[in-house]
């Protein structure tokens, strides 16, 4: 182009103008932002949040302790003991989950023959005492128990993709 | 009641002082530290909305933001730099602060209101917003920190060399109203055609370049090295807290509001309706219409701001020196040129 043309043109300032109509138009344009607290937006069900453990509808643990989620979990964050129970059958007497160490990759749950150890969509909760990232078989249960509609929901729609 | 009102007379003329005190406190600086308050709060609302989020909506909708921030600044402890020069610290904020409230004594609201109907009012208030860089100077001088003196020296060298463009436009607006006076300037700008009659068609070189000069000149983006909080972290304020700092912010604010009403003054008519005088009650004059312009031209700062991004601090020099004062001159000319051959009558 010209100089003298470009000078002139630059005198018209057509380029500001064009940025400000741009910012002009996103002024009345719908907003972006969620007021979280007060707004959440969907959840997959894939999600991958707190963990539990879940039963079946007779009240009895789903785990076996075959241990195949403390083989695979790449952070380590599981720890599984078993013994043999008065029954016969093989349970876990020990189930733990640091939560410090888990990476919320879901390869326990995928990993987990009876489906027993899940990823709720619980993402909202805090700590108040060293220990408490610990989470204990009572308490993995306790949550299962306490979501098992919403865990056996999600299972269910995602179950044609399984 | 016309005892009270005479009482009240009496009572006017026997203080002076202490009325003409009350009145100015009442009128123009309480309702502006009022109006900077929300000016704030529109300035992030603006801006939010055109980087497509929602600004502040959380105390009491937003609306209650602005006072949440001055008692925040308010209860802040005050820190001073223990190399500083203390008086000079403690000097500055007020040096800033009352350039910017006195400019306001000869700014017209409307037909007869204003505070001192001077007849050098322009040249009072040129004055008084060249004053307001002492304090920023002073400020960044006086902090004895690095980032503090470049910003005071950006803004120093900024404020000069766009203040002449600014004269130079004013120029313009002197030759084209023939009075220094601003309900002078105002009223020169009346006549037949309501919009048509204002002084931002025949002098609209000028007319922007006072708009963009009023920006660069109030230290606000895209001119704003001097605060750079990206470059020199808050330039010339970075010493100053709490009440220190919410003078300075004032000041800022409170330039911006002035500019806003200087700009409608000089070109976009003052109080006049841009409505011929002949339509009626649509075209009378009035504070209304004033305030609705100084909304516009205020809506542009913010607007600029959410729009452009941050001069290179050469180029604010090349386009103050080596732009803005030639296009000024040339047209300051051709407004003389005007006004020779009776195109343009001043004061008709």
């Amino acid at each position: 182009m010209n100089p003298v043309f470009r000078y002139l043109k630059s005198l018209l300032l057509i380029e500001l103008l064009k940025g400000m109509a741009l910012t002009g138009k996103y002024l009345v344009a719908p907003k972006y932002t969620v007021r979280y607290p007060e707004e959440t937006i969907p959840k997959s069900n894939r999600f991958r949040g707190l963990h539990a453990l879940r039963r079946y509808p007779n009240g009895e643990e789903r785990c076996i302790a075959c241990k195949l989620c403390e083989a695979v979990c790449p952070a380590l964050a599981i720890t599984i003991d078993s013994e043999q129970r008065a029954d016969g059958s093989r349970r876990t007497t020990r189930y733990e989950i640091d939560l410090f160490k888990c990476i919320f990759c879901g390869f326990c749950e995928e990993s987990c023959p009876v489906d027993s150890i899940v990823e709720t969509h619980v993402h909202e909760y805090h700590f108040e005492n060293r220990g408490e990232n610990i989470l204990s078989k009572q308490k993995l249960l306790a949550l299962g128990d306490r979501f098992e509609a919403e865990i056996a929901a999600a299972r269910q729609q995602d179950a044609a993709y399984r | 009641m016309d005892q009270m009102l005479s009482l009240f007379n009496t009572y006017t003329a026997q203080f002076p002082t202490i009325w003409m005190a009350i009145k100015i406190v009442l009128l123009p600086i309480l309702p502006l530290i009022i109006a900077v308050a929300f000016y704030t709060l529109a300035e992030r609302w603006v801006i939010g909305w055109m980087q497509v989020r929602r600004g502040p909506v959380y105390i009491g909708m937003g609306i209650l933001q602005p006072f949440a921030d001055t008692f925040k600044l308010l209860f802040k402890e005050l820190l001073i730099p223990s190399k500083s020069n203390l008086f000079l610290f403690r000097l500055a904020p007020m040096l800033a602060l009352i350039p910017a409230f006195s400019a306001w004594a000869v700014v017209p609201a409307g037909e007869g209101l204003v505070h001192s109907d001077v007849n050098a009012g322009l040249l009072y208030l040129l004055a008084m917003t060249s004053m307001g860089v002492y304090g920023i100077i002073l400020a960044g001088w006086a902090s004895n920190s690095k980032y503090a003196f470049l910003g005071a020296m950006r803004a120093a060298a900024q404020v000069i060399s766009y203040e002449i463009a600014m004269g130079f436009a004013l120029v313009g607006v002197l030759i084209a109203a023939g009075s220094l006076n601003l309900s002078e300037i105002v009223r020169a700008q009346s006549g037949n055609l309501g919009i048509g009659e204002w002084f931002m068609w025949p002098l609209l070189p000028l007319f922007v370049i006072y708009l963009i000069s009023g920006v660069a000149e109030t230290n606000r983006a895209p001119f704003d090295v001097a605060e750079g909080e990206s470059e020199i972290v808050a330039g010339f304020h970075v010493e100053y807290s709490g009440s220190a700092f919410a003078i300075f912010f004032l000041a800022e604010y409170a330039n911006m509001i002035l500019v806003s009403f200087l700009v409608p003054l000089f070109f976009m008519g003052g109080w006049l309706s841009p409505c011929p005088e002949s339509w009626g009650w649509i075209g009378k004059g009035g504070p209304h219409w004033l305030a609705l312009k100084v909304g516009i031209i205020a809506f542009s700062f913010l607007w600029f701001r959410a729009t452009f991004p941050r001069y290179r601090y050469d180029q604010i020099m090349r386009l103050g020196w080596k732009v803005f004062i030639p296009i000024t001159i040339v047209w300051v000319m051709v407004t003389g040129v005007l006004v020779y051959t009776g195109a343009l009558v001043p004061n008709a």
